[in-house]
């Protein structure tokens, strides 16, 4: 799906947030059963949990490894077959000259199994897990993101409302079909006028006299797979009756709509930048009759399947620009082995050598926190929200830098389209603005953390109020409070990493401490109006996704070294190496975000920005112009 | 309708740099990546193909090898073979295993499962033998197809057009035989993925050559292994009457 839509509802990531218990119960639990009197349990996501200064390391430490060995055989098994189907088959380069990508490859595609790999096998899909997928996901990264779009688009969104929501009737109707009988899918939830904030949808579908239909009209946008599906997830507004006070209120609903129900149509494929192979169309509907039993999910509950279907298949990116930074770095690598200048192979320039060195240390990041994901997910984790908002975040700006820098490695060379990383690099930039741009995922990320700590903050105000019976949780939080001011270290990763690592756990320790304090004065500081602080949210955020990724390598590297696998070595000084670039980063993000300095800078930068948009651009005299 | 028996051998993959291991006594196997032998797939195919065709009723893959072989059993199954059979031999023991031990193992499964036809690759990419076709028709005293580059059905028998020196050379032999397939017999196709699902319910057999009543004793010893000789640096000569004097004193002119 493509949303390009500049995204900037403050309400809709809390809403997100609002929605974290739902999603998670998702896979689990059948949505029915799923209430707001959900039950109060422990918050096991180790970024939420960073932001009231604790530890809980069960999600990252030790490094997951949730696949049993036949899992891993099946998936080995059919990693050659798919890295086969794109060399032998597709071609990259000529999907994007063309901008379509021809029938054959596509036939190959729907026969090779690639459109239905998390289908259970029960309705003809490959049965995989997140885990299983993210794998295949790294050869897709490292071959054709266009295509990726196709195949995402299709399962990683179009009929994951299937998968989740679907009623029996529902999956044994449409899943074999979706799964391998070539038929594709799409999501349309974008509208002209609706972005990022769903509920703004105005598409909208009436409930016949005798509630057998719903006639939906509407338009949609940038749909992926607009042209080619038969089968999509539309969401609508519908008029719903409140149970408690009979008001008539307008709330989304999902529904399962067939091309063939008529009223269906699409518009010309759009011009794009990069992603050219995949189609993204319009798609309007008009007076589509759609049978009730094509409600999906219940009625009136649309949104929340919406943000569970996206929130649930974020992962794979991560696992996607993995892949396609290892073929950035191979490129650059091949380059800088054989290029000679100035008598020397560039290998040998400190330049080449630490740009080299920072790509590789991304990519390791990347997939580190990809499979740390993948998998606390395929163990039944409900809490992954922050970490995959993360992981979108860090792996589509990595794979942007690592790109760019493989480019100005191969220098002319890199700009020509034959070398093929020109066509990476505009097939990379959607990555940072679809599935929630960046910008709205640092604020949400801060956001939750935020929030999630200042309830912390006011539990303990409570606790006060009534010390008598709240001494345990006091003096605990009294102990952890003395610790971590004075600065012993209130956080202690020793005993989860190899001695090689102990120095980089102790920094990420720090860090990790600095970061509670931080948001701890911060929330003080600012209480409710740190919602209006975007600047200081992002330091926040920048400085909790450098934590991340300093915690899944050092949790990685530790797994390889424990492994003794014959890369121990390189992956142990990888996560040395970005534990202290992370850190000066992280420290310097939080100085930032506490300081009255930033005051000054930021009041600069809204004068700044407000007398830009009076002018409508940039307001100075040039230096030889007659004034 | 025929049984055919197909031989699927584990060896390294073609794309691998092969290295030579510190005491050379062998080449690094441990970490490195395993595939199907390519010669192996195209008899695969071929089966497989013949089976489309009705012409052959079911296929039975063979590997020979430690528990590891039964990954190419699996591609093998994933291909189109309806059944596995793995003839576990421990990694000690195949190192100094042949083709006379791996063609009386064939033979020995050819008779027991009733085989028609028994396709093999012409060799395997890792010790090149090109032997054990030849030998398992011998030690059956069945005919033999070598190096095919064609196979067809015919009343009697098959037609075989097999690949020699500078051409082709059509036969005709009778089943069953043993056949050997060549680079350009066919194009094998891949496992699709679910495909490879599919083949993890096909059954898989295990048995050991002893069960078969074959001596695997070794029949020879691994004196060395050794990497190609290094190319030697060149030397850049002045004009080509000095390049001619080089090659004269080298005795090359």
């Amino acid at each position: 799906m493509l949303k390009l839509n500049s995204y900037g509802s403050r309400k809709l990531i809390l809403d997100i947030y609002k929605y974290r218990f739902y999603s998670a119960a998702v896979p689990k639990r059948k949505p029915e059963n799923e209430a707001s009197k959900e039950p109060k349990r422990p918050n096991e996501s180790f970024m939420a949990n960073i932001f009231r200064g604790t530890l809980v390391s069960k999600q990252v430490f030790p490094y997951p490894d949730v696949l049993t060995l036949e899992q891993k055989e099946t998936t080995d098994s059919m990693l050659d077959p798919f890295q086969r189907f794109f060399s032998d088959v597709n071609n990259a380069a000529r999907n994007d000259d063309n901008s379509v990508i021809d029938d054959n490859t596509l036939k190959n595609l729907w026969e090779l199994g690639g459109m239905g790999i998390q289908v259970p096998s029960e309705y003809g899909g490959l049965g995989m897990n997140n885990t299983q997928y993210a794998r295949l996901c790294q050869i897709v990264g490292a071959n054709d993101l266009g295509l990726g779009i196709t195949l995402g688009a299709h399962q990683s969104i179009g009929f994951k409302g299937i998968l989740l929501y679907g009623t029996p009737e529902q999956k044994a109707k449409y899943l074999p079909k979706v799964a391998s009988e070539e038929v594709y899918a799409a999501f349309a939830l974008t509208e002209p006028s609706s972005g990022s904030d769903a509920n703004s949808i105005r598409s909208r579908a009436v409930k016949s006299a005798d509630n057998k239909y719903y006639i939906l009209n509407g338009s949609k946008i940038w749909i992926s797979n607009g042209g080619l599906a038969e089968v999509m997830t539309v969401f609508a507004q519908t008029e719903q009756i409140d149970k408690k006070t009979g008001e008539k209120k307008d709330k989304v609903t999902a529904f399962i709509v067939e091309r063939s129900f008529g009223g269906v149509t699409s518009g010309p494929p759009e011009k794009k930048m990069g992603i050219k192979a995949s189609n993204t169309t319009e798609v309007y509907f008009e007076d589509v009759k759609i049978p009730i039993e094509n409600v999906l999910g219940k009625e009136g509950e649309g949104f929340k399947v919406a943000v569970n279907i996206l929130n649930s298949g974020r992962f794979g990116m991560g696992a996607t620009m993995s892949g396609t930074m290892k073929k950035c770095i191979e490129i650059a690598t091949a380059h800088a082995n054989s290029r000679v200048q100035f008598g020397q192979k560039i290998k040998e320039f400190g330049t080449i050598q630490e740009k080299l060195a920072k790509m590789n240390i991304l990519q390791y990041a990347t997939e580190s926190m990809a499979f740390m994901i993948s998998q606390n997910m395929d163990s039944g984790s409900q809490d992954y929200h922050l970490e995959t908002a993360i992981s979108k975040i860090y792996s589509s700006e990595s794979a942007w830098h690592v790109c760019d820098e493989a480019i100005q490695i191969l220098g002319g060379m890199g700009f020509m389209k034959e070398t093929g990383l020109e066509r990476i690099m505009r097939d990379l930039r959607i990555f940072r603005i679809f599935e929630g741009t960046n910008e709205v995922l640092r604020l949400f990320v801060a956001l939750s953390g935020v929030q999630y700590a200042g309830n912390h903050l006011k539990e303990l105000q409570r606790a006060l109020k009534n010390p008598a019976a709240n001494l345990g949780f006091i003096f605990k939080e009294a102990s952890r409070r003395a610790t971590t001011t004075i600065g012993l270290g209130g956080t202690d990763l020793s005993t989860f990493v190899v001695p090689e690592l102990q120095e980089s756990a102790k920094r990420t320790a720090a860090c990790i401490d600095l970061f509670g304090r931080t948001t701890e004065e911060v929330l003080v500081k600012y209480n409710k109006n740190i919602i209006n602080e975007q600047i200081i949210l992002n330091h926040l955020a920048n400085a909790a996704i450098d934590i991340y990724a300093m915690i899944a390598t050092l949790s990685r590297a530790t797994r390889t070294a424990q492994l003794n696998l014959p890369t121990a070595e390189h992956e142990l000084n990888l996560t040395k190496a970005l534990s202290i670039q992370a850190t000066e980063r992280v420290n310097q993000h939080l100085r930032k975000a506490s300081s009255g300095q930033l005051q000054a800078e930021n009041k600069l930068i809204s004068t700044l920005a407000k007398k830009i948009c009076e002018q409508d651009g940039v307001h100075s005299t040039g230096v030889i112009d007659l004034h | 309708m025929a049984r055919v028996l197909v031989g699927v051998k584990r060896v390294i993959d073609y794309a691998v740099k092969v290295r030579v291991k510190p005491e050379k006594n062998g080449v690094v196997t441990q970490g490195v990546k395993h595939s199907m032998n390519p010669f192996d797939e195209i008899a695969v195919e071929e089966a497989v193909k013949l089976k489309e065709k009705k012409l052959a009723g079911e296929i039975i893959a063979v590997s020979v090898g430690p528990a590891q072989s039964q990954e190419v059993i699996r591609t093998a199954l994933a291909m189109g073979a309806d059944r596995g059979v793995h003839v576990e031999v421990s990694a000690a023991e195949y190192d100094l295993l042949q083709p006379v031990h791996v063609s009386k193992i064939l033979a020995k499964l050819a008779l027991d499962e009733k085989a028609d036809l028994v396709i093999l690759g012409k060799q395997a990419i890792d010790d090149d033998a090109n032997q054990t076709a030849q030998m398992t028709a011998a030690v059956l005293d069945w005919p033999q197809g070598t190096f095919c580059n064609k196979v067809e059905k015919t009343d009697a028998g098959l037609t075989i057009v097999r690949e020699i020196d500078g051409g082709l050379e059509t036969i005709k032999t009778k089943i069953p035989a043993v056949l050997s397939a060549d680079l350009r017999l066919n194009t094998p196709r891949y496992a699709t993925l679910p495909n490879i699902m599919k083949a993890k319910k096909k059954p898989l057999k295990k048995v050991t050559p002893k069960d078969l009543g074959v001596d695997t004793s070794p029949r020879i010893e691994i004196i060395s292994v050794e990497d190609p000789p290094v190319r030697q640096a060149g030397a850049a000569v002045a004009d080509v009457d000095a390049l001619v004097a080089k090659l004269k004193a080298g005795g090359h002119i």
